[in-house]
């Protein structure tokens, strides 16, 4: 039988490789100087959707919030295969903790499960390299009301609507079994991502958000007037939905979304205070590498009681 | 959420698997007695499980006041849903100000449902935990003995406080082996108290199939010293240095992710982000560059020495000790001084 699946995906900064340009002066890190990248482990999760769908049947449809620009990661997500892909921006949004995100993203799940028709899987990677919390997963879960599986390394067996799952547990692994819909995150080690495949990039290498379509019309027509803007935009927009890429973008009305719930007043958790590592050299020491220099190097430490 | 209560108990999930504490929660003992005792309010652990009652006293030995017992065979085996209703409707009856978790596999799955459950906030991978006064840069009031809740962020290159100003409790998971961990005092009094919870069918709503853990081997956790090796020891059989220079100075064999890519040694050795934390007496990193991935689980260690041909490589900035050189002749050297040194009588 066939599944829907809809899959959780972010862009994200690459914080693996913060190179200089990135450090300001204050060594802080200027997030708009990181190059944009897929959360790998999203990747994952997409990966596991595709794997499903090309085993079962169904559909994949991936969420993203963020800014529009996160719009490259949702094309990224059909070249790979995806079926269909919804961005959720708004201001509103901005500054939202992880208990205000996953409220977020549930209410944008719900409304995909109403638009397109129940879903029986939520994949998510296991955590954002920018914050690295796993937490909005397990949060997601809690508000649709459904149980998560996390950790997940392998899809053992699907039946019916009974899935069963490896998942890692740190020092091992148990394999646990439930009833659908459930929410999965999904672990780097679970599979191989495919890459984007030819055929897809020259297909949906033009699909677009509406915000996009805004943004290229107000660079188009610099001197029209606002209305003869708005012609060209709705002109555009019919022409990329005739050719189906025109991706789905919905703000927080449109996910009906409580908004004392969303951003800053959704968020309990405020960031204090931001500090780049300060890499203490207090007290440094520097030894010649011959025996004379290492034996009064241990002498030190037996001295000090470092050493016992 | 709940209100802000002053006079809200600082507690610890008792993590346990088949009746066994997980280190983290003894650690997490510690720590909520020091920062119950800032407060002036009571430590109290949270241990749900299956004929666990005898674990209480462990716990109390390790610093907290009381310990909420909730005994039922449907709580024998960790599942997210069952577990978090005992925390859920604990926190909603007895409002803790605090409420901490330790940042394993289980705590990082647990605690997050929980909090969505209560609408708290929820802070991950805590490093340090203190209380403080802390005014809101943006209404200028001042919120008197708060949490701070500070955690490396951005992959390891910043840090970040996090606070929650009136939306309680507070809540966070702490990493493994960050916080020291205190011998126990058995002389130590406290309460057990019975929390019955109602855990239906429909509180499981998963099947546990089968389960394989491994006992952890390497105790890099409670080591005293602790020499590592990297990349830079160049291949498997080099890497039997550090074995040796381990074996001579009474240590464990901790390594860096590129010495388990390389294959020089398994994957519970590895130190850092993604491996063990530690805070041992002293840290030799050996043929180690020091990246920040690395440096995040070695450097609380109270000495550190490095040894490393780069003159530039990172880990010299968290060194206590610097040797520049080549660690195939540097270890030879150390494990000779170490084995002619005198043997000591004293303690
Ligand atoms: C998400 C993520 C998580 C990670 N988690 C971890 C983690 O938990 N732990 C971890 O360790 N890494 C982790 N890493 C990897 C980390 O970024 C580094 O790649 C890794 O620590 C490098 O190991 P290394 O310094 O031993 O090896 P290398 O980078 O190969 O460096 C070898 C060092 O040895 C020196 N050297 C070479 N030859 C000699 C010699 N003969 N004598 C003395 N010195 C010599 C070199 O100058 C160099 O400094 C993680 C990375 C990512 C992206």
């Amino acid at each position: 039988m066939p599944y829907h699946s809809v899959v959780c995906v972010k862009q994200v900064p690459d914080t693996a490789n913060i190179t200089a340009e990135a450090m300001r002066e204050d060594g802080t890190v200027n997030r708009t100087a990181l190059p944009a990248i897929f959360n790998p482990e999203d990747l994952s999760a997409l990966e596991a959707a595709l794997e499903l769908r090309e085993r079962y049947g169904g559909t994949v449809t991936v969420l993203t919030m963020g800014p529009p620009k996160a719009a490259d990661i949702l094309r990224d997500c059909l070249y790979r295969g995806a079926d269909r892909a919804v961005m959720l921006t708004d201001r509103r949004a901005a500054a939202s903790d992880t208990l205000a995100t996953s409220y977020i993203l549930s209410q944008a799940i719900r409304t995909i499960g109403e638009t397109y028709g129940a879903f029986d899987f939520v994949f998510c990677g296991r955590q954002a390299i920018d914050g690295d919390t796993a937490q909005v997963g397990p949060q997601c879960a809690e508000k649709l009301q459904i149980p998560q599986i996390t950790y997940m390394e392998e899809l053992v067996r699907l039946t019916d609507r009974t899935v069963v799952v490896r998942r890692n547990v740190g020092n091992g692994w148990e394999i646990v079994e439930t009833t659908l819909p459930a929410l999965i995150t999904v672990i780097d080690t679970a599979n191989q991502p495919r890459p984007p495949a030819v055929r897809k990039v020259m297909l949906y290498k033009r699909a677009r958000i509406q915000d996009e379509v805004v943004a290229q019309v107000r660079q188009q027509l610099p001197d029209a007037s606002p209305e003869e803007r708005q012609t060209e935009v709705e002109r555009q927009l019919e022409v990329l939905r005739g050719r189906d890429l025109l991706i789905e973008q919905w703000n927080l009305d449109d996910i009906g979304a409580d908004l004392d719930r969303c951003g800053l007043s959704g968020s309990p958790t405020k960031v204090y205070r931001v500090q780049s590592i300060v890499l203490t050299k207090s007290g440094y020491k520097e030894i010649p590498p011959t025996e004379a220099g290492v034996r009064e190097l241990i002498q030190e430490l037996v001295v000090d009681r470092t050493l016992g | 959420m709940i209100r802000v209560n002053r006079e809200g108990e600082v507690w610890v999930f008792a993590e346990q698997e088949g009746g066994v504490l997980n280190e983290v929660a003894l650690e997490l003992c510690g720590k909520a007695r020091e920062l119950a005792d800032e407060l002036g309010v009571p430590a109290a652990a949270v241990l749900p499980g299956n004929n666990v009652s005898g674990l209480a006293r462990r716990l109390i030995a390790q610093g907290v006041d009381r310990v909420y017992v909730t005994n039922h065979p449907r709580l024998a085996h960790f599942q997210t849903n069952s577990y978090a209703k005992v925390l859920v409707e604990l926190i909603k009856k007895h409002e803790p100000q605090i409420v901490l978790f330790g940042a394993t596999h289980l705590g990082r799955d647990l605690a997050p449902r929980v909090a969505s459950q209560v609408r708290a906030g929820m802070t991950a991978d805590c490093t340090d935990l203190q209380i403080r006064d802390v005014t809101d840069p943006k209404t200028k009031q001042v919120h008197e003995k708060l949490l701070l809740q500070i955690r490396p962020a951005f992959g390891g290159n910043i840090v970040a406080t996090i606070v929650n100003y009136d939306w309680w409790p507070q809540m966070a998971t702490v990493r493994e082996g960050v916080m020291p961990l205190r011998d126990p005092d058995s002389s130590r009094t406290g309460e057990v108290l019975d929390e019955p919870v109602e855990i239906t069918a429909a509180d499981m709503p998963l099947k546990l199939v089968e389960r394989h853990v491994e006992p952890r081997t390497v105790n890099l956790k409670g080591a005293r010293v602790i020499v590592a090796g990297g990349g830079g020891m160049g291949n498997r059989e080099n890497f039997r240095q550090i074995h040796d220079l381990a074996g001579a100075i009474g240590g464990a064999v901790g390594a860096s992710r590129a010495a388990v890519d390389g294959g020089f040694i398994g994957k519970e050795h590895q130190i850092g982000q993604t491996g063990t934390t530690v805070r041992p007496a002293l840290y030799i990193a050996c043929g180690i560059s020091g990246q920040v991935q690395h440096r995040a689980g070695m450097e609380e260690s109270a000495k550190v020495i490095a040894i490393n041909n780069d003159p530039e490589a990172p880990i010299f900035s968290v060194a206590s000790y610097g040797i520049l050189g080549d660690a195939a002749q540097v270890i030879p050297m150390l494990i000779k001084t170490l084995r002619e040194r005198p043997v000591q009588t004293n303690s």
